[in-house]
């Protein structure tokens, strides 16, 4: 067999290898700050976005990615005011997001649930040359920025006030931050769908995260996690006649189970290859004894 | 030239003032102790010299600029009370030291080769350059606390402001601590630190800065340890920089039965 001989094919590989880089780049930010369920957050919001452009019988791609960014910096604003009301407002902003999309896609001429579907679980195989091309340079645009600016946003979501003090333009990485998720998200609903975006931007860093000791070696490891799971994805679920999506963060969730066990298995080996070890500086006991 | 001036500020939240017309000047070269209770607002005068809480009253100049124009943010080093709280991402050491030469290359240079000796020069000033490449999680308390003080001065600063640098911080890293601050007022910078207790610091101090309930409540040469802080080996602790004694833990879920 050959999978590769048909055009939509190989288009739905591209797409899942650029979203399967893009996504953990920029979710490795997201799970330092704490915010690892934003995306699909944003997720429910693109939804309103895609609702507009079907209404309008425009690309839902761009109007998604339009309403996304709108509804992300409202969220980033929100946040950078540490009320505890943010909370609720998020909230609000989720379910009115996803509600509205509902509505929306359902008053628009393309009214059958098979278009919702399709935006919330993923379709690869129904992207069309146009889409790629959108995906390939907004994935790209989203892939630069954040391997560009690591270190300031490092610094930022690591220690957002010592960032200020050293005269960091903040508050525009944040907006930058909020505008690239919204991107990657959108991007990603032809793969993944709207409502498994999160998995591919947050399971990677996860399963990167259990091995490695610094955060550039997380970063590259978390990509490659990505790539491999979102190019596996498109093959096995060709094969296996499953939806591309969730079977790539099935994959995903497996490389995260076999690195989790395999970290703890290397732990348990080394304690008992070496009992009489050297007694240990107190201050790491310490620190040891902290970290439980 | 003054590097720190503060005139008649006040700073309040909600409504509620902390600060009432407090005014200090720092001057090149000085080393400031700011001391006072936990709660007398000594944190909130140096974070407001940061820009990092608004006055609602007064102004405030780093060196002679005021401190909203104020661009040149490279030469003020700042060493936070601790880490930010661990996310789970790991970072090794030289990757949080590495943050503290973004003020000066800024976010669009990628690091080069001055900003690696920098980072190397900083940890080995206070010692911890063997342990570069292990994550931060892995350091104890007293030693995050030194790479934090290693970020700042990679920034090659003039002004370093410290935030309870040493509370809860070991011995070793006490005196590894003195040193670097030492070694960068001889080289003729300028520190201001909050403290709640002077140690090993003692003899850099040149001021001390009383605050008292938003006020300053006394200027003048750094007091003398009284009463048991004198006793030598006196280890003084914050109760609130230290984890809670396992015994202290014990004593609530007892009153809960009583009721």
């Amino acid at each position: 067999m050959d999978l590769f001989q048909y055009d939509f094919m190989i288009r739905a590989l591209i797409g899942a290898l650029i979203i399967g880089l893009a996504a953990p780049a920029l979710g490795i930010y997201l799970v330092q700050r704490r915010l690892s369920l934003i995306g699909d957050g944003i997720g429910h919001v693109a939804l309103t976005g895609v609702g507009v452009g079907l209404l309008l019988n425009q690309s839902p791609v761009i109007s998604a990615v339009i309403v996304a960014a709108i509804g992300a910096v409202g969220v980033e604003l929100i946040r950078e005011r540490g009320r505890t009301s943010g909370d609720l407002a998020l909230a609000l902003l989720f379910y009115g997001g996803i509600a509205g999309g509902v509505v929306l896609v359902a008053l628009s001429n393309d009214a059958n649930s098979n278009s919702l579907v399709q935006y919330l679980f993923g379709s690869l195989i129904t992207t069309s040359p146009q889409d790629i091309a959108v995906i390939a340079v907004l994935g790209l645009a989203v892939l630069v920025a954040m391997v560009v600016f690591r270190p300031a946003l490092f610094a930022v979501c690591n220690d957002e006030e010592y960032a200020r003090v050293s005269g960091l333009p903040v508050r525009a990485l944040n907006l930058m931050m909020a505008v690239t998720t919204a991107v990657t998200v959108t991007i990603a609903m032809r793969t993944v769908g709207l409502l498994l975006v999160s998995a591919l931007m947050v399971i990677p860093v996860a399963a990167a995260q259990q091995v490695t000791r610094g955060f550039r070696t997380t970063m590259v490891a978390a990509m490659t996690i990505g790539l491999v799971a979102a190019g596996a994805g498109v093959v096995v679920s060709a094969e296996a006649d499953t939806p591309p999506g969730a079977t790539t963060v099935i994959l995903a969730l497996a490389v995260f189970v076999a690195i989790t066990a395999a970290a703890a298995a290397r732990r348990l080996l080394r304690r008992r290859a070496q009992p009489p070890r050297e007694i240990e500086p107190p201050d790491v006991v310490l620190q040891e004894a902290e970290v439980r | 030239m003054s590097v720190v001036s503060v005139r008649h500020a006040a700073v309040g939240y909600d409504g509620r003032e902390i600060l009432h017309d407090i005014s200090l000047t720092v001057s090149a070269g000085e080393v400031v102790a700011i001391l006072g209770a936990n709660g007398s607002g000594k944190s909130t005068l140096v974070r407001s010299i940061l820009g990092l809480v608004p006055l609602s009253h007064g102004r405030i100049e780093l060196f002679g600029t005021a401190q909203r124009k104020f661009r040149d943010w490279a030469r003020v080093g700042y060493v936070p009370q601790r880490l930010g709280a661990g996310s789970g991402v790991p970072a090794t050491v030289g990757e949080v030291v590495a943050s503290g030469r973004l003020a000066r290359r800024g976010i669009f240079r990628p690091a080069g080769a001055v900003d690696k000796a920098a980072v190397q020069a900083a940890l080995t000033d206070v010692g911890l350059i063997d342990r570069i490449n292990d994550p931060v999680t892995t350091l104890s308390g007293g030693q995050q606390q030194r790479t934090l003080i290693a970020r700042a001065l990679a920034g090659k600063p003039d002004l370093l402001v410290l935030d309870e640098p040493t509370a809860g911080v070991d011995a070793a890293s006490q005196e590894a601590f003195a040193g670097a601050l030492g070694r960068f007022e001889e080289g003729g910078g300028t520190i201001v630190l909050v403290a709640h207790e002077l140690g090993p610091l003692r003899p850099l101090i040149d001021r001390a800065v009383v605050v008292h309930e938003g006020r300053v409540a006394h200027e003048g040469p750094p007091p003398e340890p009284f009463g048991h802080h004198a006793d030598p080996g006196h280890d003084h602790v914050h109760p609130h920089a230290v984890q809670p004694a396992p015994g202290i833990c014990v004593a609530p879920a007892d009153r809960i039965t009583a009721n």
